[in-house]
C-alpha cells in the first residue's frame, strides 16, 4: 500500500483520539481488573488454594513477579502475603 | 419567510455570539491564563487525566452534548410559533449555554479537574452535593424514561426505521472487536461501518417492520419499550470497548453527516417557513408560553446536562485554559446549530399552513414526528432523494442518539446506585446487577406510569424533565458565581441566567403541580414535589455560601 500524504495521516491520528480519548478511563479500568484476576490465578497454588493448572502458573511466575507488590498493595494488603516472596 | 433567512440570522448570531460574548467572559471574568498548568499536565496519567487536541475534545464534549433532547425540546415548542422558539435558541445558546459549559468546564480545571457533584463540595456544603446527586439521579430517570418512549413511537410511526436501528448493533460489534481484539485501523471499519449504515436504511424502506399486535394486554409501544430496556440493562453492562464505544463513535460520525446533510438541503431547496412566527390559535389544552418555553427548550438553549460532561471528563483532559472559550463555547454552538436545524424541519418542512396545524394539533402531538417528516420533506426536496428515505434518515438519527443516551443513562444510574451502596454500606447494592435492575426498573415505572402503555402520554414528562434539566444547570451556575465571588470576580453574567432560569423552572413545576393534580397523575405529582424540595434546599444551602463569601469578601478589603 502507499503511505498516505501526511495531513491525511494526521486526520487519522486525530479521528483515532476522537473515537479513544472519551473511554480511555474505563477501558483502563477494566483492563487493570483484568490483570488482577489474572495475578490472583497465578498465585493460587502459592496461597494454598489447589491450582490444577499449577505446572503452568508456576512458569508464568518469573514474569509477573515484579508487579507483585503493587498488586497486593492494590488489593489492600499492606505486607506481602505470602511467607517466601518477601518484597516487603 | 424563507428559511434561508433562520439559517442566516442563527449562524450570525452564534458566530457574533462567540467572536465577541465568549471572548469578553474569556477575558475579563474567566481570565484564562495561557501559563496556567492544566489538571490534565499537572495529574496527567495516561488515563483519565491526557492533554487532548482542542479540536479532539471540542468534537468528544459537542457529541456527548448534543443528542435527541436538542431537537425533540424545539419540535415542541414550535407550537407557540417560530420566533420565541427560535430567539430563545439563539439567546440562550449565547448568553447562557456558552456561559455554563465554559464556566463548569473552567471552574473544573481551576478545581484539579474534580466534578460539578465534588465541586459543590467543597464551594458549597456536603449537604449540597447529596442533594446534587439526588437531582441528577431523577434527570437520568426521566431521560430514559422518555428516550423509551419516544423510540418507541419512532419505530411505530416510521417502521422503516427499525431494522437500520437495530443493524446498528451489530456494526458497532463488529467494529469494536475489530478494534480492540484484531488492531484493525479505524480509517476501513469507519467507512464501511457508515457506508452499511447508510445502505441499512434503504434496506429499511423496502422492508418496515411492525410489531404484530398486542400482546397479552400490552399494546405495540409498550412493548417496544420493554425491548428497548432489556436492551439498555444488557448494554449497560457490556464492557465499554465492545458496544458503547463504537456506538458514540458511530454517532458521532452520524452527527456530522446528518447535520452536514440537512443545512446543505435547507441552503439547497431554500424552503418557506408556513408556521406562523408566533402562533395566534394554539391548540386547546395548550400550556402558557411563559413559562413553558423555557423548559420545553432545554438542551439546545441551556442544559445542565452539559455542566456534567464539562467537569467530568472534559476537564480532565485541557491541554490548555485558553481552550476553554474554544471547547466549552463552541460545544454549546454546535449544540444550538441541532436545535436550529429541528426549528427549521419542524416550521418550513411542510407545504401548507393547513398541514402544519394538521401536525401540531395538540400540545405533545408534534416533537420528533414533526422533526422526521418535515426534515424528510425538506432533504428530499434539497437533495432530489425520495422522501420516504430522507424520513427514514432522520429518524433513524433520532433513534440513534436517543438510544445510545439510553444506554449511557442507564450505565450512570447504575454508578449512582453503587455510590449510595458503598455510601451508606449496603453490600448489594454495590455490585452490577442489582443496581442495574433497580434502574431499569425504576425507568419502567417512570415510562408506564406517565402513560408509556398507551405510547401517547409520555410526553408528559418532557417538561419535567426539561425544568428538572433547567434547575441543575441553575444550580452550576449558582455553585460557579460563588466560586467567582470567593475569586473577588463579577458574578453577574453568571447571577442573571441563574435567577431567569430558577425563576422560570420553579413556576413551571408549580404549573405542572397543578396539572399534575387535576390530571390524577399523582406519579408524577410526588415527583414534582420532589423536585421543587430539593431545589428550594439547594438553593438555600448555596444562597448561605454566597453570603458567607461576600462577607469574607468585605472583611478581606
Amino acid at each position: 500500500m502507499t503511505p498516505l500524504p501526511e495531513g491525511v495521516g494526521r486526520v487519522l491520528a486525530l479521528v483515532r483520539e476522537f473515537y479513544e480519548a472519551p473511554h480511555r478511563g474505563a477501558l483502563a479500568r477494566a483492563r487493570q481488573e483484568e490483570e488482577d484476576l489474572f495475578m490472583l490465578l497465578v498465585f493460587t497454588e502459592l496461597m494454598g488454594v489447589p491450582n490444577p493448572a499449577a505446572y503452568h502458573t508456576l512458569e508464568l511466575l518469573p514474569l509477573v513477579i515484579e508487579d507483585f507488590h503493587a498488586w497486593h498493595q492494590r488489593m489492600g494488603m499492606e505486607r506481602s502475603p505470602l511467607d517466601h516472596i518477601r518484597c516487603c | 419567510m424563507n428559511a434561508l433567512y433562520l439559517v442566516l440570522l442563527g449562524l450570525g448570531g452564534f458566530t457574533l455570539g462567540y467572536v465577541f460574548y465568549s471572548r469578553f467572559i474569556s477575558e475579563r471574568i474567566f481570565r484564562l491564563d495561557p501559563a496556567f498548568v492544566t489538571p490534565a499536565h499537572a495529574q496527567e496519567d495516561g488515563v483519565d487525566f491526557v492533554p487532548t487536541n482542542r479540536w479532539v475534545l471540542w468534537g468528544h464534549h459537542f457529541t456527548s452534548v448534543a443528542g435527541a433532547a436538542p431537537i425533540v425540546g424545539p419540535a415542541i415548542a414550535v407550537i407557540w410559533g417560530w420566533l420565541p422558539a427560535f430567539l430563545w435558541v439563539v439567546f440562550g445558546t449565547v448568553f447562557f449555554a456558552g456561559v455554563h459549559d465554559a464556566g463548569a468546564l473552567w471552574a473544573s480545571v481551576r478545581n484539579r479537574g474534580t466534578s460539578i457533584g465534588s465541586l459543590t463540595e467543597s464551594v458549597v456544603g456536603k449537604r449540597a452535593r447529596s442533594l446534587f446527586m439526588v437531582v441528577i439521579f431523577l434527570l437520568l430517570l426521566m431521560v430514559n424514561a422518555v428516550f423509551a418512549i419516544i423510540i418507541a413511537r419512532l419505530f411505530v410511526d416510521f417502521p422503516s426505521s427499525v431494522i437500520p436501528a437495530w443493524f446498528v448493533i451489530a456494526v458497532a460489534l463488529a467494529i469494536g472487536w475489530l478494534l480492540y481484539r484484531r488492531g484493525v485501523g479505524l480509517l476501513w471499519p469507519s467507512v464501511i461501518g457508515v457506508l452499511l449504515l447508510y445502505g441499512s436504511m434503504v434496506v429499511g424502506n423496502w422492508v418496515p417492520v411492525s410489531l404484530p399486535g398486542p400482546i397479552g394486554g400490552l399494546d405495540v409501544p409498550a412493548q417496544w419499550v420493554l425491548l428497548l430496556f432489556a436492551y439498555a440493562a444488557v448494554a449497560s453492562l457490556l464492557p465499554v470497548w465492545m458496544l458503547l464505544q463504537p456506538r458514540d463513535y458511530i454517532n458521532g460520525l452520524q452527527l456530522f453527516i446528518g447535520l452536514g446533510i440537512f443545512f446543505l438541503a435547507v441552503i439547497l431547496a431554500a424552503p418557506s417557513v408556513v408556521a406562523p412566527a408566533i402562533n395566534p390559535s394554539v391548540p386547546e389544552g395548550t400550556p402558557p408560553l411563559l413559562p413553558l418555553l423555557f423548559v420545553t427548550i432545554a438542551c439546545g438553549a441551556i442544559s445542565g446536562f452539559h455542566g456534567l460532561v464539562s467537569s467530568g471528563t472534559t476537564s480532565k483532559q485541557l491541554d490548555r485554559e485558553p481552550d476553554v472559550r474554544f471547547v466549552g463555547f463552541l460545544g454549546a454552538t454546535g449544540e444550538g446549530a441541532l436545535a436550529l436545524a429541528a426549528i427549521i424541519a419542524c416550521t418550513a418542512g411542510f407545504a401548507t399552513l393547513g398541514d402544519w396545524q394538521g401536525f401540531y394539533s395538540s400540545f405533545t402531538s408534534g416533537g420528533l414526528g414533526a422533526f422526521v417528516q418535515g426534515g424528510g420533506t425538506i432533504i428530499a426536496a434539497g437533495l432530489r432523494i425520495p422522501q420516504a428515505f430522507g424520513e427514514t434518515l432522520l429518524a433513524v438519527m433520532a433513534v440513534l442518539f436517543a438510544a445510545t443516551t439510553m444506554d449511557t443513562g442507564v450505565r450512570l444510574q447504575r454508578y449512582i446506585i453503587q455510590e449510595w451502596g458503598s455510601l451508606y454500606g449496603v453490600e448489594r447494592l454495590t455490585g452490577r446487577y442489582l443496581p442495574t435492575a433497580l434502574a431499569v426498573v425504576s425507568c419502567l415505572a417512570l415510562a408506564f406510569g406517565a402513560g408509556g402503555g398507551a405510547g401517547t402520554g409520555g410526553l408528559l414528562i418532557w417538561p419535567l424533565f426539561g425544568t428538572t434539566n433547567q434547575l441543575l444547570a441553575g444550580l452550576t451556575l449558582l455553585v460557579l458565581s460563588v466560586f467567582l465571588m470567593k475569586l473577588g470576580r463579577p458574578s453577574v453574567y453568571t447571577l442573571v441566567p441563574f435567577t431567569f432560569l430558577l425563576t422560570m423552572a420553579t413556576l413551571a413545576l408549580l404549573f405542572q403541580l397543578r396539572g399534575f393534580w387535576a390530571a390524577g397523575q399523582y406519579f408524577l405529582f410526588g415527583l414534582d414535589v420532589v423536585i421543587l424540595v430539593v431545589t428550594i434546599w439547594v438553593v438555600l444551602e448555596s444562597l448561605g455560601a454566597l453570603q458567607r463569601a461576600r462577607r469574607q469578601l468585605a472583611a478581606d478589603r
